[in-house]
């Protein structure tokens, strides 16, 4: 039972906090379907130039009904099955986490 | 009658035009009908009780075209009704869920089951019952978890759904399997009620605190709510309403009494008095006339008159208002980071701990050690509450800045909020912050009179010859002709007093050449031969003037009143200026303190506060206005490149600075503060100039910045202690901690009605701010 339920943490530890985030280079616009999470999560948009990111919700749960940037001063409603197109011309370089309403699911914006 | 433009799908030429008039306008109750080509656009005016909206799409589709609802509308409507459609299954799942419970519970829970009907003690019954709860009614929770685990992540719906798929699957086993059970040893009792029971008040929570969401985002609904509709523009000779989309800047716009002013604009006809408190905040209604700004939504109260456009749709007033509140709502307080650092790592962790949980109590617990494990196990994970932790900071923001808004008091985003409540010291910018920034003349004292020859628009044979009396009073309209002369190129407040008090003596200005404004010290220009400097007493020790005894105690006595003294010199010989320039006479202006200026510095230094005035006036003038506002502290000479140095010495005493002024001359000033706080005359404010944007002129609005702020950080320190305590002492012991020692164990089931008011009781916290008085 211990060397079972010590497994089973560190399965636990494994499957969720070492996931490895695939980064996907956005020149212009990037589609984002918000299902279980932000996929893709992670995005690298250029600095100084407008980027329009479309985020299209399939998942029901309340928690993914609103997307919240935070750093870009944006909270907008995502009506399911409807595409929601928000714009940014990030002028800062760095690495801005975006999340739902309820600050549960994570996605990034690196910006470089 | 309404009037409403639709966009018309389907339009080639000038015939579909008339096919869709003729449509409409058959259609009994629709005054008129005019389809646009170009713009696709059908306006249409009609009785509203008995035209609606279906019945103008079928009259258009009847001739083969499509009336389209405009994007945000449509958008705004599917979620209006997604939200209700949402709420209204919510509740059915609550119902449904809490009924099949209760009976559940009622046939299992010891001490109430002796009381219940056989047919709930029986296992197969309780299974059947729970089977919808658990897939039906659960089912949010399965299909946020599953497309979560694909991506790898969790959420609070994981812990919800594997709590209570544990304790579903196990009472489902034992229900089917009684036997296998009893072959290890323990009794073979299921736990559907706490599967049930769990489901339904977590989604009971669900339920009360979407309601309460909805309270905590109304104030961008209210604003919104306050555009008017319509316009009557004035087209053609003829007043036509038309759908406020449609007015254009220049549009000459008509508004009559009780109407709300549909877009910003300047009065050109007639005056009102105007009801600004929905978007300045301040209750008192306005007087204006021609020339007067006016904003769009506010409500006109007693007269009619005819306006200007300036500002339609995203430029006004309002718009930017919306924009500016909906930006701050979406903003991030740097107290929020820790929460968010945590709330990425929680629920894995939480998911560990249960697991420890159950290995620790099964290896150690007392038997039935299986038993205990689980439900120890299922506790942890169903009392965990990360949605707390998430609640905690932005809503208390959102209901923050709302009531901000309602109270004239715009803030630029949720960390200038946060810093407010630290400020230690406010400055006061003086003229038109403090004072009303409409300084007028009240002395003009000559000292020599200015010669006829010289060809000033007043000479006249014979002047010589007047009374002393007379030529007294034309030597003080020679010092007012010059020193309005040169000032007329000017923007400066005390400037325009000077040229106004010129214009109302009808005193004909002469032209100036070689103008210049010298920052600090005054101006300077040429009118006729003659070099005429303007100024304080700066500028007139830079031109070497001198300034008589006599001449020196009229300043003071001038100054110690608190009107700014300005000294008029000319120089007939440009070139060598400096030798040749004389003081030929002194107007003194004077600005007048605001009437709240008093209570409002009171306020602040009742909150311990300390408060302080700038300006560039000279120190007697300074201390006499400071007098008058109950300032103590006062900056005084302070030259306009000097304020964001004096900001910055101020900070350096290791206070927390707020800068209050009107954002267009001291910017500097305020982005050196740590909160700049830009205060508008009512209309003419530079939204976004500062942190801190106060769209009235009452001077205790800056008080009350301060105290919403420090309401607002006392909810979000409130619901990060509650959030995060809640978890810290909570998971503990549903772990099991108190059991050793006091034999207390967490049942899942209330573990889930603490969960469930965990959540509420942050977001009804927040909007507990709606009650406080600021």
């Amino acid at each position: 039972m211990t060397i079972a339920g010590i497994s089973g943490v560190a399965f636990t530890y494994w499957f969720f906090l070492m996931k490895k985030e695939k980064e996907v280079a956005v020149s212009d616009s990037v589609d984002i379907i918000v299902e279980g999470g932000y996929n893709p999560e992670v995005i690298s948009i250029p600095k100084g130039k407008l980027t329009k990111i479309n985020f299209k919700r399939l998942d029901p749960t309340d928690c993914l009904g609103e997307v919240v940037l935070g750093d870009f001063k944006i909270r907008r409603e995502l009506p399911l099955n409807k595409s929601v197109s928000i714009e940014i011309t990030p002028q800062k370089s760095g690495e801005f986490v975006y999340s739902c309403g309820m600050n549960m699911y994570h996605g990034k914006i690196i910006v470089k | 009658m309404e009037t409403k433009t639709v966009s018309i799908k389907g339009m080639h030429c000038a015939s579909c035009v008339r096919l869709i008039e003729k449509a409409v306008g058959k259609i009994e109750g629709v005054n008129s009908c005019n389809v646009n080509l170009a713009t696709e656009k059908a306006t249409i005016t009609f009785d509203s009780k008995s035209v609606d909206d279906a019945k103008i799409s079928s009259a258009v589709s009847s001739v083969g075209y499509e009336v389209l609802k405009e994007e945000n509308q449509e958008i705004e409507d599917y979620e209006k009704k997604t939200k209700e459609k949402e709420l209204r299954d919510l509740k059915t799942r609550v119902i449904v869920s809490l009924t099949l419970g209760s009976l559940i519970l009622f046939g299992s829970f010891p001490g109430l089951m002796e009381f219940a009907p056989s047919i709930l003690k029986n296992f197969v019954v309780q299974l059947i019952l729970a089977i919808p709860v658990q897939f039906w009614a659960g089912l949010p929770f399965y299909r946020a978890t599953i497309p979560a685990l694909r991506h790898r992540t969790a959420n609070m719906d994981t812990l919800v759904a594997l709590g209570t798929t544990v304790a579903f699957s196990y009472s489902a086993f034992v229900t089917l399997f009684p036997q296998v059970i009893q072959g290890i040893g323990v009794e073979p009792l299921p736990y559907f009620d706490v599967a049930t029971i769990i489901i339904g008040l977590i989604l009971l929570g669900r339920y009360f605190e979407a309601k309460a969401k909805i309270n905590t985002s109304e104030a961008i609904k209210r604003l919104i709510g306050l555009q008017a509709k319509t316009a009557r523009v004035v087209r053609e000779g003829k007043e036509v309403d038309i759908p406020i989309e449609q007015v254009v800047a220049g549009d000459i716009i008509r508004v009559r009494p009780g109407e709300k002013i549909p877009v910003d604009g300047v009065i050109v006809e007639g005056n009102s008095s105007i009801d600004e408190s929905m978007v300045t905040g301040e209750s008192i209604p306005v007087e204006k006339s021609v020339k007067d700004v006016i904003v769009g939504a506010t409500i006109n109260k007693t007269g009619t008159f005819l306006y200007k456009a300036t500002k339609v749709g995203a430029d006004t007033m309002l718009s930017q208002i919306i924009k500016l509140v909906a930006e701050a709502q979406a903003s991030k307080a740097p107290i929020q980071r820790l929460a968010d650092l945590i709330s990425s790592y929680f629920v894995p962790i939480v998911i560990m701990l249960a697991v420890a949980t159950f290995v620790i109590w099964y290896i150690f617990g007392p038997p039935p050690a299986f038993l205990f494990a689980m439900l120890n196990a299922i506790a942890v994970l169903i009392i965990a509450c990360p949605c707390a932790m998430g609640l905690a900071t932005p809503t208390a923001i959102m209901v923050g800045t709302g009531i901000g808004a309602e109270h004239g008091i715009l803030i630029k985003d949720a960390e200038s909020l946060e810093i407010t409540h630290k400020v230690k010291t406010v400055i006061f910018d003086k003229t038109g912050t403090l004072t009303h920034g409409k300084p007028q003349v009240t002395d003009v004292i000559p000292f020599s009179v200015i010669a006829r020859s010289e060809g000033g628009p007043h000479s006249k044979s014979g002047d010589w010859q007047s009374t002393t009396e007379d030529r007294h009073a034309d030597a003080r309209d020679d010092v007012l002709r010059l020193a309005a002369s040169i000032e007329k190129g000017s923007e400066h407040s005390l400037a325009e007093a000077i040229v106004s008090e010129a214009e109302s003596k009808k005193i004909k200005l002469q032209p100036v050449t070689k103008f210049q404004a010298i920052a600090g010290h005054g101006v300077e220009g040429k009118v006729d031969s003659k070099q005429v400097y303007l100024g304080n007493r700066r500028l007139m020790e830079r031109e070497k003037v001198e300034i008589l005894n006599q001449v020196q105690d009229d300043i003071e006595r001038l100054e110690s009143e608190g009107k700014t003294v300005m000294m008029l010199a000319t120089s007939s010989r440009h070139s060598k200026r400096s030798e040749e320039s004389q003081l030929i006479g002194l107007i003194a202006v004077a600005d007048t303190v605001k009437e709240s200026a008093k209570e409002g510095v009171k306020a602040l230094q009742k909150m311990g506060i300390e408060v302080v005035m700038i300006t560039g006036d000279n120190q007697r003038t300074a201390n006499a206005i400071a007098r008058q506002a109950g300032i103590k502290r006062v900056l005084a000479e302070i030259l306009p490149d000097q304020k964001e140095a004096e900001v910055r010495k101020i900070q350096a005493e290791g206070k927390k600075v707020a800068m209050v002024g009107d954002g267009i001359n001291d910017a500097p000033a305020l982005a050196a503060a740590d909160v700049g706080i830009a205060m508008g005359t009512g209309t003419d404010v530079a939204i976004e100039a500062g942190d801190i944007t106060l769209i009235n002129k009452d001077l205790k609005t800056v008080a009350q910045a301060i105290e919403l702020s420090k309401k607002t950080m006392r909810t979000i320190k409130m619901n990060l202690v509650w959030a995060f305590g809640y978890n810290i002492i909570l998971i503990p012991v549903a772990m099991g901690i108190l059991y050793p020692v006091f034999r207390i164990l967490l049942n899942p089931i209330f573990a889930s009605a603490a969960m469930a008011l965990s959540s509420i009781s942050v977001v009804s916290n927040s909007l507990l701010l709606k009650k406080v008085k600021i």
